[in-house]
């Protein structure tokens, strides 16, 4: 062996003998600090911890294996040989703890309606030295209702101060299935935000979509169909119902049908430029978050003047980002006045696009991914759009 | 060889670089060209693209140097090179496209839902970017000196330059066909000298090899030696010298080299006469050529070879500027396409390499003296064709090594600067790094001032080493991840970190030179035998016994990287 492969070993041994001591001091500092400390303040950081550890699972809703997790943490605090957790219809989600054959007797006792108050009720059984012989029902109630109710199953009949430890546990629980439910209906909000975005394409847009393509029907009948064809994939795709994201190069799709019916309309007073680096196409990116931009370029720059109008679509490949840039040459605007948009304080005629496409890009990619928009009185406007090539659970659904 | 022409043909290529950047994005310009959308980069593109990149200077330079020095052993680079892009095809390439991955730390995340494991895999992308780095910086010093005599150290800082100047200004925007079109320049600067190579060979009366014996001097030779070497002569030979030999201070005299060894000093240059055997030098040891194991490369040929096959065969899926590649294909089954058609050009163009080697071997064994032997490739124009002709096809050369390293050492830097931008620099609280262009110079800095202090590794070596720190730690974590559910986030830490972890140890004290002999510089110069299985070993076991903490949407992520996506309409 070499004089070096010995140098090496004996760095690499010193470096392990550092970290060994490393760890053993912050250990030991740890075990003096906590032998100082009062027992009253051991046991109440016991029972907060073992109470949070306890509520946590139920964050994400109520479901036999996040009931099971609360159950097992929360039985120890309560010191009972058993604990249940069941459901207003009468199911026992799960029982934690012994003589488990007392599970369809107290099925028994929950159906019918679930009442809002504390009771306690005997569970008789023929074995000798069952350990559980009446049970404590504290129900867990969410707002107006009773989503759950927890069983503390006891040898005796329970003391007072068992039953409101146990309404104490109860009601932590329920703040969390609370904030499940809050969870629960954000979703639901984002959802409706994007079906509005696809609702609210309709009625405008459409009507002048269909006068114009009529207007080709005698004198280009070809013409007139292509659109035609070219409507029905925009509607298609604006109206489809699955998932939430979807590939640079659907939206863009999308967006050079919307610019063909667009044209049709406007004809040479609209020059379109499109510059796609073939590199980002496979990006994902939320649903519909380019088209609205666009559809605003096109109102500032053509409806409200009567000027020739050029549109710029540039997607560049940033390295582990891909970026969209929106321009027009049009009106812009003042900046007072986009603050209030982005704020959705602009009042009901500005459509909810820009803010809308903002907050869900903030939404999915974090605050530093929102809409970047440099405009200013008869400057135009430049919406500038960042998108990470990858994010945890950003997928779009199979074409 | 003459400076003018090949100065002329490095600035070409990289005008036609710059040229090609630019024209790639006016094509995609005119207003009337809609359905973009659906013009996703063809496989057949992105497999230009993909193998542009790959064949760096190891494979352009290194390859026919290693050949040239330690014979058919050296067969395994090319075919090892080549063969990964295999194992990629049959176990990764279409799951990890559809994982949505862009970057392997990504892909780290996106399978085992833990940020602790993608900051390790993080750490060792761009431990491998860098090592890979090093000797595309090293074959540029060596072209540039070749051409300018200038110090070897300034090509690397030229290279260096300019990529972070390309892609500081945006100059790589059209990057997919820059790289295609370096492919083709690349093959053409090979192919086509190597056809008037072989004419000139037939035109001497086609001479064979000498295989198993030091090769002969084919004509009358000029070696210029800059260091000191010591020489072992078989054979009594008549040489001139001017410089120092044996301690004498001479000047242009002729004088006849006994049996034995003799000193040559700094700054001598000796001339040969056609038909002498090439003395032994210290550098090289090479004694049997054509035979396989001969221990010519290392003193366990065997286990060396299997080192080899180990880190190129499995070391190719862990490549950070190859994984990001194939994000560009639409879906899974266009990635498996790219790949079958890689394996078609890289084969075509690992044909000609080995030739520049043998023909090396023939017309310029003076190189086994002076150690440059990764010079080989630049070399044999000038030496076989001469005149005006062999300045022009040397010229052809220089630019086609030009694109070997400009081309690898930008996508190189690119993935880098991006890991570095996103993963690294914020855990090492640089969080406000705003964009991954300003994380391109430490990406290439840090090689760059490497570069200056290793040691003298062939090119070719220093890229097997990189090879083999991503056999040992990504193709277990791709691999495993791909393929085992039962795969979970401790396990691939333990995993990366003592498969990875013990490779690159390894090969740091190859490259600072370490151990220079015996079984320990073998073990350390070949880590993949054990480092691999150490890797795949950590993972499974430490997995199995973390049962408990498998990533909750294993089923669905399982799912998303294996299900085939319905056919487009």
């Amino acid at each position: 062996m070499t004089a070096l492969a010995v140098a090496v070993l004996v760095l690499a041994a010193l470096a392990v003998f550092a970290l060994g001591a490393a760890l053993g001091h912050g250990a030991a500092r740890r075990q003096r600090e906590y032998a100082a400390d009062g027992d009253a303040v051991r046991a109440a950081f016991h029972v907060l911890h073992t109470a949070s550890l306890a509520a946590a699972p139920l964050r994400s809703g109520l479901a036999p294996d996040t009931a099971r997790k609360a159950a097992r943490r929360l039985r120890p605090l309560l010191g009972t040989p058993a604990l249940a957790l069941a459901v207003p219809s009468g199911g026992v989600l799960v029982w934690d703890g012994t003589a488990e054959h007392h599970r369809d007797q107290l099925a028994a006792h929950l159906t019918g309606a679930p009442t809002a108050r504390t009771r306690a009720v005997p569970l008789p059984c023929d074995e000798d030295g069952c350990p559980v012989r009446w049970a404590l029902l504290v129900p867990l109630t969410t707002g107006a209702t009773t989503a759950a109710t927890l069983a503390v199953l006891t040898a005796a009949e329970a003391t007072t101060t068992l039953a409101r430890a146990a309404e104490e546990a109860a009601r932590r629980l329920a703040v969390e299935l609370d904030l499940a439910d809050l969870d629960r209906a954000r979703a639901g909000e984002h959802e409706a935000e994007v079906r509005a975005l696809r609702a609210q394409i309709s009625p405008h847009f459409i009507y002048n979509s269909l006068a114009s393509i009529a207007s080709f029907v005698r004198t280009d009948p070809e013409r007139a169909r292509e659109l035609l064809q070219e409507f029905a994939d925009f509607t298609r795709y604006s109206f489809r119902r699955d998932g939430d994201f979807t590939t640079l190069a659907e939206e863009l799709r999308s967006i050079e049908q919307y610019l063909e019916l667009a044209r049709a309309r406007f004809g040479p007073r609209l020059r379109v430029t499109l510059r796609v680096a073939p590199e980002v196409l496979p990006v994902t990116l939320p649903f519909l978050c380019l088209q609205p931009l666009v559809e605003n370029a096109l109102k500032h720059g053509l409806e409200e003047t009567v000027e020739r109008s050029t549109v710029t679509i540039a997607a560049e490949d940033e390295g582990t980002e891909a970026r969209v840039v929106v321009e027009d040459n049009g009106v812009g605007m003042e900046p007072e006045r986009l603050r209030a948009i982005l704020r959705g304080t602009a009042g009901p005629a500005t459509g909810i696009g820009l803010s809308n496409v903002d907050r869900r890009l903030r939404q999915v990619y974090g605050d530093a991914y929102g809409l970047v928009i440099e405009t200013g009185v008869g400057a135009g406007t430049k919406i500038t759009v960042r998108v990470p090539k990858f994010r945890p659970g950003v997928q779009a659904p199979p074409p | 060889m003459n400076q003018t022409y090949g100065i002329a043909g490095v600035t070409a290529v990289v005008l036609a670089t710059v040229l090609v950047g630019a024209l790639g994005l006016r094509v995609s310009r005119t207003t009337s060209d809609f359905y973009v959308a659906s013009r996703t980069v063809a496989p057949r593109l992105n497999a230009c693209a993909v193998s542009g990149e790959y064949l760096s200077a190891a494979s352009f330079l290194g390859v026919a140097g290693l050949v040239l020095a330690h014979g058919v052993d050296m067969l395994w680079f090319p075919i090892g090179y080549t063969a990964g892009f295999l194992v990629l095809l049959a176990f990764v390439a279409a799951p990890l496209r559809r994982s949505g991955a862009y970057t392997l730390p990504d892909f780290a995340e996106a399978r085992l839902e833990s940020r602790a494991v993608r900051g390790i895999a993080g750490v060792l992308v761009v431990g491998i970017g860098w090592l890979y780095l090093l000797p595309q910086l090293r074959g540029a010093g060596l072209t540039l000196r070749l051409l300018t005599g200038a110090p070897g150290w300034l090509g690397g800082l030229i290279v260096a330059v300019v990529v972070t100047g390309a892609v500081a200004a945006g100059g790589m925007r059209s990057i997919t066909f820059v790289q295609a079109f370096q492919y083709w320049l690349k093959l053409t600067a090979l192919l086509v000298p190597a056809a008037f190579l072989l004419l000139a060979w037939r035109a001497d009366h086609t001479p064979a090899a000498v295989w198993d014996d030091r090769p002969l001097f084919q004509r009358a030779t000029e070696v210029r030696l800059d260091a000191p070497l010591t020489l072992t002569v078989r054979e009594p030979v008549r040489v001139t010298v001017s410089g120092t030999l044996d301690g004498r201070p001479l000047h242009g005299s002729s004088l006849r080299l006994a049996e034995g060894r003799h000193r040559a000093g700094p700054d001598t240059t000796l001339r040969f006469p056609a038909g002498a055997r090439v003395p032994l030098s210290d550098r090289t040891t090479s004694s049997s050529w054509a035979e396989p194991l001969s221990a010519g490369h290392d003193r366990h040929g065997l286990y060396a070879t299997y080192g080899l096959i180990l880190a190129t065969f499995l070391g190719t899926m862990g490549l950070p500027h190859v994984v990001v590649r194939f994000y560009t294909n639409p879906d899974g089954r266009a990635a498996r396409r790219t790949t079958v058609i890689v394996l078609a050009l890289l084969g075509a163009f690992y044909l000609l390499v080995p030739l520049y080697g043998v023909l090396g071997r023939l017309y310029a064994p003076d190189l086994l003296l002076t150690g440059d032997t990764d010079a080989a490739v630049l070399m044999l124009p000038q030496r076989l064709v001469g005149g005006v002709g062999g300045d022009l096809l040397g010229a052809l050369v220089a630019g086609g090594a030009c694109a070997a390293f400009l081309s690898t050492a930008s996508g190189l830097t690119m993935s880098v600067a991006g890991v570095l931008a996103q993963d690294v620099l914020p855990t090492l609280g640089i969080r406000h790094v705003r964009h991954f262009r300003l994380a391109t110079l430490p990406a290439i800095a840090v090689p760059t001032a490497a570069g200056t202090v290793a040691g003298d590794l062939p090119v070719a070596d220093a890229v097997g080493l990189a090879f083999a720190v991503s056999a040992s730690s990504f193709c277990p974590l791709l691999v495993l991840g791909i393929w085992w559910r039962g795969l979970t986030p401790p396990g691939a830490i333990a995993g990366l970190l003592l498969g990875g972890g013990s490779a690159l140890t390894a090969v740091t004290v190859t490259i600072a030179g370490g151990a220079r002999s015996g079984w320990p510089h073998t073990l350390l110069a070949w880590p993949a035998v054990w480092s691999v299985p150490v890797g795949f070993a950590a993972m499974v076991l430490v997995s199995l016994s973390t049962r408990h903490r498998l990533p909750p949407n294993t089923a669905t992520t399982m799912a998303r990287l294996h299900l085939p996506e319905p056919r487009t309409p």
